[in-house]
């Protein structure tokens, strides 16, 4: 039986990452499972200077989700790199790094930077983080093609290693943008961010968030996920990490029979930190069940009512 | 210091008074890595609704069992009490740092404000194993909130109540009860660094109260902060106090602090 996937160069075991900003730099979790397990860790995004991240109120649970507003609160570059990675290469678990920036050359200048590091086996390009200001205008990067294919171009210029672009689903046609990044030179397809949401407090008429709107995730935003992941894969053949809601296997299942090539854990691991293991058991026994031997004949089968 | 995440079965969940509850179960592995002033990430519901855990700080360890006093306020505490003897209990923990016993400590002033006694009964029983003289202040709005009063009684401290409806004990709050108490001259006299410490657990106001006693009667002080959260392990970054030159995270930086650090 055959798990293992390729996004875009990078060879993975298994199907199942932990997702970006959930999943802090490993070692947090590192007691409560072993992380030579997983198919490869998407760390924290990183930024050229440290950013301190937004005041508290960061984070309120909603209705089968969570808002959230870290604000990509993070050590910088620099120290990521003396601090942070030395832990995550002892494993045997590729690692992705996520970068974020407010300008292009932000982004340039962090991939330059992270390639010639030994230890990480890709860069996620942050252009769709709702808390912070990475756009132009009051639009993220990932809402407008043009910006997303120029950062895209220049930093693919800039790096050898391989390249995923982690787009924003608060967009009217994500297969616009997913064309664009991957004309751009992306490898993959992370989709997608959170959905930009907003929580308000009745009494004091204030928002429940002190950065005001956040990113929703977890369950609710399921079935939104599925159906970017979906569209995408019908117009864009690069491989796809698929994200958004993915809590026990029949939820993965569903991203990778809708055409994603891999899939991502993000809140699931607050709830049930063992999830990516008990999701790649439930694969295993999917498979067996339906006498598939190799995931990848699973991937996009999505097929009309008959 | 190792973390857990382990189902085990609910001994106990008793109703102590009107929603207010203690739960109990056994873990050995919990047990032997707990310290006073850390918490244990409870799961509440079977489905996603609500969705994360509840933080809850540890209320006392005995012989591998272990204590959680909670209050149903929500969804998630109010599943948590309608759990029964015998079913499992999710629980991800022992959590976070733990209040600071340094050695020679020779005074403890322990302050609770509300529910904010729960984890300082777990931190009466170690000070008692220590040998330090431990003076609680248990403070809350009325008689009926007041709670544990007997058994820091019984560990051998002395207990001194302030309600705000003046029901029991000192009328008003505990932080003018400390403030009362501090003119005594026995407490002054241990001012020296690290002799003496005073341990508050309870809502914001109080702690940032305490924290301007503290600072003026020249005492040190720790305090247990609350703060929502996500994953409890700090990797998420979503539980974050302000100290001073930025954030620390209550679930892992924390929950306690140094109550002269905290910026309120």
């Amino acid at each position: 039986m055959n798990l293992s996937v390729d996004i875009g160069g990078i060879k993975l075991k298994n199907p199942l990452l932990t997702a970006s900003g959930t999943f802090g730099y490993g070692e947090e979790y590192s007691d409560l499972i072993d992380l030579d397990q997983l198919g490869a860790i998407i760390t924290k995004g990183i930024t050229l200077k440290p950013t301190v991240g937004n005041p508290p109120p960061r984070l309120i649970e909603t209705s089968c989700g969570l808002l959230n507003a870290i604000g990509l609160e993070n050590p910088g570059v620099e120290v990521f790199i003396k601090e942070k990675l030395p832990y995550l290469r002892q494993f045997d678990t590729p690692v992705i790094v996520n970068i974020a920036g407010e300008k292009v050359n932000d982004y340039v200048k962090l991939a330059g930077r992270l390639n010639e590091v030994e230890g990480i086996a890709g860069l996620e390009i942050n252009i769709s983080c709702p808390n912070v200001n990475s756009g132009k205008q009051n639009l993220l990067f990932a809402q407008d093609a043009r910006w997303t294919y120029e950062i895209i171009n220049k930093v693919r210029k800039e790096i050898t290693l391989p390249l995923i672009a982690k787009l924003s689903p608060d967009v009217t046609d994500i297969t616009k943008i997913a064309q664009a990044a991957e004309e751009g030179g992306a490898n993959a397809l992370s989709l997608s961010n959170t959905f930009l949401g907003l929580a308000i407090n009745i009494e004091t008429k204030e928002p429940k968030l002190a950065n005001f709107t956040g990113g929703l995730s977890g369950p609710a935003i399921k079935p939104l996920a599925l159906r970017i992941v979906w569209e995408t894969a019908q117009t864009v053949h690069l491989p796809i990490i698929g994200m958004g809601g993915i809590m026990e296997v029949d939820d993965a299942l569903e991203f990778i029979i809708a055409g994603a090539t891999a899939v991502a854990l993000g809140t699931v691991n607050f709830v049930k930190p063992k999830a990516a293991l008990e999701i790649i058991s439930g694969l295993e026994k999917y498979l067996i069940k339906h006498k598939i031997n190799d995931l990848r004949e699973l991937r996009g089968t999505l097929r009309r009512r008959k | 210091m190792k973390i857990f995440n382990v189902g085990k079965e609910i001994i106990e969940n008793k109703k102590i008074s009107s929603d207010y509850y203690r739960m109990t179960f056994e873990s050995k592995e919990i047990a032997e890595q707990a310290k006073p002033g850390q918490f244990l990430h409870v799961k509440c519901s079977d489905n996603y609704d609500p969705l994360l855990r509840r933080p809850i700080g540890i209320h006392v360890v005995k012989n591998n069992i272990i204590a959680i006093f909670y209050k149903v306020v929500g969804e998630g505490t109010k599943l948590l009490s309608q759990k029964k003897v015998g079913e499992e209990l999710d629980v991800l923990g022992p959590l976070g740092n733990g209040f600071e016993i340094f050695v020679g400590l020779k005074l403890a002033i322990l302050i609770a404000g509300g529910m904010g006694v729960a984890p300082l009964l777990y931190l009466a029983e170690a000070l008692r194993l220590k040998g330090t003289e431990t003076l609680v202040l248990i403070g809350a709005r009325t008689k009926k909130l007041i709670f544990f009063k007997k058994e820091f009684a019984s560990l051998g401290c002395k207990v001194k109540i302030s309600t705000e409806d003046g029901t029991q004990g000192f009328k008003g709050l505990g932080t003018d009860l400390f403030k009362n108490l501090l003119s005594d001259l026995p407490y002054i006299a241990l001012k020296e660094k690290k002799k003496s410490s005073v341990y508050a657990c309870g809502p914001p106001e109080m702690l940032k109260e305490v924290a301007e006693i503290s600072q003026q009667n020249n005492l040190f002080s720790q305090a247990s902060l609350e703060e929502q959260m996500a994953c409890g392990v700090g990797a998420c970054l979503g539980c974050p106090v302000k100290i001073r030159g930025g954030y620390k995270m209550v679930c892992k930086d924390g929950p306690v602090f140094n109550l002269k650090d905290i910026e309120f």
